[in-house]
């Protein structure tokens, strides 16, 4: 049967296919999981108490998290068609989109991203002093300055390092949220097949904080704290391969369009993209470097580290370009 | 009140007489429609049989892309009509990622657009454009709610169908087979 559309409807972005999404969402979806991935290692060694022997993880990757969040929410606006109308946004809260509660959930997540390493701002500027960053010290200093100087960001700041153990749970909680929501948004849209799958939240949350962890592994000059994230990478790797083929399968044993959805990626145009570029130079690759460090080779921590992270963003980006093109059959 | 559409599809030659007098009666974009053609060809020559459905938005009665919409612009409003409220759209395309039929386009102002059973026609107690203009008289438009409808009794007497029914969105337009 051959389908035709008789009419002339040459919408941008709705024909052959629909393609409206394009680099600025697959980048935010990106950034989000990195933040959470930042956020989450941070809060975890937190609560482990291991804020000395990590202080890279703890205490100085979490400055990171506001910046990469901000670009994130640049990048998300700037894809918005009726962008001056993006106040509706924060007007309600809608359980039942992701769209919405994930808006809000950065909201939290920002904050504490402020919040975090305000409350370690001596602690970060110790960190800068022992490096001989003095340019940079002198932000912290006038931080510090101004927190002993006014009563109100003073009393914050000591609330938050008080009840530092309780946030770093509610942080810890909010960051996979996140990093779940990256995929979970996704998943949402039961027009395209091949996101209409429970696996992406979870796969979509193990790739982000993998990326976390591949940040740290590459800025920390902490030699114990990137070896301990290259093991800790080196699972992440495995559960997301295996959460890769679990969808796959999943996809190929449901119905026609799940099956077409799985194909793209099986045989279609997909296939040498993702098995080859992504599954090959951005997890196997990787890992096998950083089972060779672990092993006592001598490899630039930089490489396996820069590898992940564009791995992460080319799986987005093949997401959510082939989820696009899977739809329904119609047939009359 | 739940407003549907019967679409006798034996009658529709797929003349776009429907598709014109929409974007006439709405000031819909040049390039842009809200409904369309769709031609489908079946069978090998000289056995060809040829196939046409008008399609446009279907006012579904589980609808995703309501859900999915993150302000609450997307709406149903009185008798089952899925609107857009314009100034509460922020153009993020969740609901043109939602829908399975393609119903929905960003308009060129930025918010999104699409079919709204001309309800400011049915205020007046007309049909919607779509409808009144159909040279075959193919297309029925009511209550179905009411089992005196045409609509009603048009589906009880004929088979019909409706599209992607796999999608679980419970379409309110259907088509006689």
């Amino acid at each position: 049967m051959e389908k035709l559309l008789a009419t002339d409807r040459h919408i941008h972005g709705l024909y052959p296919h629909v393609d409206i999404w394009g680099f600025p969402i697959s980048a935010y979806l990106f950034l989000g999981g990195l933040a959470a991935g930042i956020l989450i290692f941070a809060a975890i060694y937190y609560l482990l108490g291991k804020e000395k022997e990590m202080p890279f993880t703890v205490k100085i990757g979490p400055l990171f998290a506001l910046p990469i969040i901000m670009l994130g929410l640049f990048l998300l606006i700037f894809d918005l068609h009726h962008k001056l109308f993006v106040w509706q946004l924060f007007m309600t809260a809608r359980a039942e989109s992701p769209m919405s509660w994930g808006a809000w959930t950065l909201v939290i997540v920002s904050i504490f991203s402020v919040l975090w390493p305000l409350s370690f701002v001596d602690s970060i500027d110790e960190y800068l002093i022992k490096r001989g960053w003095s340019k940079m010290t002198r932000v912290t200093e006038a931080i510090i300055k101004f927190e002993h100087k006014w009563i109100i960001p003073h009393f914050i700041i000591m609330f938050f390092r008080k009840y530092r153990k309780f946030f770093a749970i509610v942080l810890l909680i909010y960051s996979i949220i996140l990093g779940i929501y990256t995929g979970i948004l996704l998943s949402a849209f039961n027009a395209h097949p091949l996101w209409n799958n429970p696996i992406l939240g979870p796969l979509f949350l193990t790739s982000g904080v993998s990326t976390g962890s591949a940040f740290v592994m590459w800025l920390s000059d902490n030699h114990k704290e990137r070896l301990l994230m290259s093991a800790i990478d080196m699972s992440l790797i495995a559960i997301e391969l295996f959460f890769i083929v679990h969808m796959f399968m999943g996809m190929e044993a449901g119905a026609e369009a799940y099956k077409h959805a799985a194909d793209l990626f099986l045989g279609g145009e997909f296939t040498a993209i993702f098995w080859g570029v992504f599954v090959g130079l951005g997890l196997i690759l990787p890992f096998t470097l950083e089972a060779l460090e672990l092993r006592g080779f001598h490899i630039p921590t930089a490489l396996p580290a820069l590898l992940i992270l564009a791995g992460g963003l080319l799986f987005r980006i093949l997401m959510v370009s082939a989820g696009q093109i899977s739809e329904y059959p119609m047939m009359p | 009140m739940r407003y549907g559409m019967v679409i006798d599809t034996n009658k529709c030659v797929g003349c776009a007489d429907c598709v014109v007098a929409c974007q006439t009666e709405n000031n819909v974009p040049i390039g842009y429609s809200r409904d369309w053609i769709m031609e489908f060809v079946e069978g090998d020559f000289p056995k060809l049989s040829l196939h046409f459905e008008t399609q446009r938005c279907n006012h579904c009665d589980d609808t995703p892309c309501v859900r999915t919409c993150p302000t609450g612009a997307s709406h149903v409003a009185e008798g089952g009509i899925v609107k857009v409220t314009h100034n509460e759209c922020i153009g993020c395309g969740a609901c043109i990622e939602a829908c399975p039929y393609d119903a929905r386009y960003f308009h060129p102002d930025g918010y999104v657009d699409k079919c709204t059973f001309c309800d400011h026609r049915l205020e007046d107690g007309l049909d919607p454009a779509c409808v009144s203009v159909c040279p075959t008289e193919c297309m029925h438009f009511g209550d179905l709610d009411d089992p005196g409808s045409d609509v009603s009794k048009l589906l009880k007497e004929r088979d019909n169908y409706t599209i992607i029914p796999e999608a679980g969105t419970k379409p309110q337009i259907f088509y006689l087979k």
